[in-house]
């Protein structure tokens, strides 16, 4: 039984930091093109596109 | 609006800098809807053309939103060169101010979206702990390792209620404060029940605690508000990108003599505004300047141009054909025409009546039934069976989380949501949410003629009756002028070679020199054909002249749109009553409604007019219990579309019309009129299914639960089992055939 001890933390931390990394995703506009980002993949090389890394915003 | 820019890409649009906003660190930014975006190629080219700027510190496109936003440094860059560009490959852009964008819309659907994160995170850890103790009950758990489980579970589920639950508690709270049920009052009052209850037998170290029932209920319908809230926002943010690709500045002219452009709602009375050929009219005021033609097909609903001197009155939405005119406003905001029009719009809104929605019409008496019930209980087994009272509490409080409506509450916005994703991939966009429903009772159509049945466009009709060579002569005087009658030559003879030196005579026609020989096309006073006499109105029509004798006719109507035809005859076939309510003569109303077939139609209706005849038309259609459909297009239209029962408007439609309209659909085709109507009736069905099988749950669950038999472990399995019920033949919307068109 003292295997519950430490899993049942384990679970709950797992847990909530899935729910947190939810949260700063959303948060960070990672949902608010899915199409956009869907369709990005078929640019062939990097450079089409100009570089946003740091700057890209919630707006 | 499309019009225009079918017929000239060259970057007229609205100039961007009223929209430039400036952030503290000196970064410009710009926010602009894209029209045109359709898959990878697009976003690609746009965003191609957007890094060969380097002065760009940002530009990307947000495919979903159809929007796009550029940043750079200040002042070092001139975006109306980028979106120059943009247009002329063939995407038509407008600048907006995403601050007056809804933002409450995005908040309230981030909102939800949270609660729905921590519902499942928490329905997760729950269920764990929960099948660890149904396991346990089978097997051997101790006391103190369930006890363990049920405090664990206690943590993780009441601040999940808490928070995830505000939806729910609030409109509940709401609806009850007006003294109405709703749906989310036995909602609400299963879930605070069901934790409080729980948290009780937790504490005395009790058997059965329904947390993750709470819990998954609270999940499941967040999923289902979730979607239904998504599913609306999503179609309202289209139809703002819609009314701002129509959104426009007005070109001042100031003192001296220079041109600025204002926001419309900064331009004051009395100012002198100027504008060009194939613009919209953005004030009203009166001509001081210029001649030319006059589209007021949006405003009155007239098919054929009218002429515009000094002097003569212009609105708001009317299109300026031919020439540039300067116009000084004559009123603004509340005295303007669109002002008259909103105010009527709002009378018509508010003489519409509250419509009462099918699952609020359950729950109004589902709520006390079941109250009811659990009432009952208690005292059957207080007094009836003497159970001591806790214990008959406790038997009640599980009779109302099993009939708590987990599956009533999805039964309508999981139907919506699939219903709505469909339509929406046929250009429909629902903007009201109880549009489908109210569909469903329509007896009555009624359509404005002049761009709703028509395309509001003029086409060639008398084709067979001149020759080729005149034809192309006229087509080639005509290439350069952007009068739509022009146009339609052009179309009917699209091979014909530009002349040079084709001199437009606003409002009178084309002039052009061979030679010796001297041509002319235009308009019946300018070439002296006697007029017709009282009584007979002459369509759209220009006259072609050589050396001073006039030699030809050429006639024009109003296309109909391609499938009007069969739309209206299937809706008959239907049997729907088809009513024709226009603004235009009635000439071209009659012709129109024979070539459609429709006996029931009313010209000449000024907006007013139109409501009356709405609010008729709902009297009749009432003795049938049914109510009455609208679909139309204009600014005169607006009144009417909010006075019907429910409306349709296409998306080259006036801003103020689709405002009014519970519906919008974009594209030229008129069947997704069938379409809407078909899909409401199916969403009907479905709904009513669904409400069946929530029932057939209760009629199984309340016995056993009444009886004392609904463990925790049966009311997770019943409840879920129900919601995934309706939620599968939801789904079945989706293997719908699409009607055969």
């Amino acid at each position: 039984m003292t295997a519950l001890l430490f899993l049942i933390p384990a679970m709950l931390i797992l847990g909530f930091i899935g729910l947190m990394a939810f949260f700063w995703a959303a948060k960070s506009g990672q949902y608010d093109d899915l199409d956009g980002a869907a369709n990005r993949i078929l640019y062939d090389d990097e450079d089409d596109a100009i570089d946003t890394d740091s700057e890209q915003k919630n707006d | 609006m499309s019009q225009t820019h079918a017929i000239d890409r060259a970057f007229d649009g609205i100039d961007p800098k009223p929209f430039i906003h400036q952030s503290p660190d000196g970064v410009q930014s710009l926010h602009l809807m894209v029209d045109g975006i359709r898959c990878a190629g697009c976003m690609r080219s746009i965003e191609k053309t957007l890094a060969a700027y380097e002065q760009l510190k940002e530009g990307r496109v947000n495919m979903t939103s159809k929007r796009m936003v550029m940043r750079w440094q200040d002042g070092s860059f001139d975006p109306s060169v980028v979106m120059r560009d943009i247009v002329n490959k063939g995407f038509d852009l407008a600048p907006f101010d995403p601050e007056t964008m809804s933002n409450s819309d995005k908040e309230e659907e981030t909102r939800l979206l949270y609660a729905m994160a921590v519902a499942g995170f928490a329905m997760a850890n729950v269920m764990m702990l929960s099948f660890a103790v149904w396991a346990g009950a089978f097997a051997t758990m101790g006391e103190g390792t369930r006890g363990l489980f049920h405090w664990l579970s206690a943590i993780v589920a009441l601040p999940t209620v808490v928070y995830s639950g505000r939806p729910f508690f609030g409109s509940a709270i709401k609806a009850l404060s007006n003294k109405q049920l709703n749906m989310d009052v036995p909602i609400s009052l299963a879930i605070v029940l069901a934790s409080g209850m729980s948290l009780f037998e937790t504490i005395e170290g009790g058997d059965h605690v329904y947390f993750d029932a709470s819990v998954s209920l609270l999940f499941f319908l967040l999923v289902g508000r979730y979607l239904d809230h998504r599913a609306r926002a999503k179609a309202r943010s289209v139809g703002e990108n819609l009314v701002a690709l129509q959104a426009m500045t007005a070109d001042v002219v100031m003192d001296d003599g220079s041109i600025e452009a204002l926001p419309i709602h900064q331009v004051a009375l009395g100012t002198v505004v100027r504008v060009k050929k194939g613009d919209k009219i953005p004030v009203d005021g009166v001509v001081l300047a210029g001649l030319s033609d006059i589209d007021t097909s949006m405003v009155t609903g007239e098919s054929v141009p009218m002429s515009a001197k000094a002097g003569d009155q212009l609105y708001t939405g009317m299109i300026n054909l031919s020439a540039t005119l300067e116009i000084k406003v004559t009123a603004v905001g509340d005295s303007t025409l669109l002002a008259d029009i909103v105010r009527m719009m709002e009378n018509a809104e508010q003489a519409r009546g509250q419509f009462v929605r099918l699952a609020d019409k359950i729950a109004g008496w589902y709520a006390p039934v079941v109250h009811l019930l659990g009432l009952l209980t208690f005292l059957g087994w207080w007094l009836g069976m003497g159970a001591d009272w806790q214990q008959a509490l406790l038997l009640a409080i599980a009779v109302l989380i099993i009939t708590c409506p987990c599956a009533l509450g999805l039964a309508v916005p999981v139907v919506q949501v699939v219903a709505s994703g469909r339509l929406m991939r046929q250009g429909v966009l629902l903007k009201s949410g109880d549009a489908l429903e109210k569909l469903k009772n329509v007896n009555t159509i009624c359509f404005d003629k002049t761009g709703t049945l028509t395309l509001g466009k003029p086409a060639l009709v008398n084709r067979h009756l001149l020759s080729d060579d005149l034809l192309s002569l006229c087509a080639g005087m005509a290439y350069s002028s952007s009068h739509p009658l022009s146009r339609a030559i052009v179309e009917a003879f699209p091979t014909a070679k530009p002349l040079d030196q084709v001199k437009e005579i606003s409002g009178c026609g084309l002039e052009w020199q061979d030679g010796d020989d001297h041509y002319r096309l235009g308009n019946r006073q300018w070439l002296d054909v006697p007029a017709l006499q009282q009584g007979h109105e002459a369509g759209p029509e220009l006259w072609f002249e050589k050396n001073g004798s006039v030699l030809h006719c050429l006639k024009f109507v109003d296309q109909l749109r391609p499938d009007a035809l069969e739309t209206v005859q299937w809706i008959k076939e239907q049997g729907y009553r088809v009513v024709l309510l226009s603004g235009d003569h009635y000439g071209s109303v009659k012709a129109q409604a024979n070539a459609l077939g429709v006996d029931d139609f009313w010209a000449s209706l000024k907006p007013t007019e139109k409501v009356a005849k709405i609010d008729e038309l709902k009297e009749k259609a009432k003795l049938a219990n049914g109510c009455v459909l609208m679909v139309g297009d204009g600014l005169n239209d607006a009144p009417a579309l909010a006075a019907a029962d429910v409306s349709i408007s296409p998306a080259s439609a006036a801003d103020i019309s689709q405002t009014a309209s519970d519906i919008i659909f974009q594209g030229k085709s008129l069947a997704v009129v069938p379409e809407i109507l078909t899909v409401s009736k199916k969403t009907d069905r479905l709904v009513k299914q669904n409400f069946a099988l929530a029932f057939c749950y209760n009629i199984i669950a309340i016995p056993m639960a009444v009886a004392g038999l609904a463990t925790p472990l049966v009311a997770a399995i019943a409840m879920s089992s129900s919601s995934l019920l309706v939620i599968l033949n939801s789904l079945r919307l989706h293997l719908a055939k699409v009607k055969a068109s």
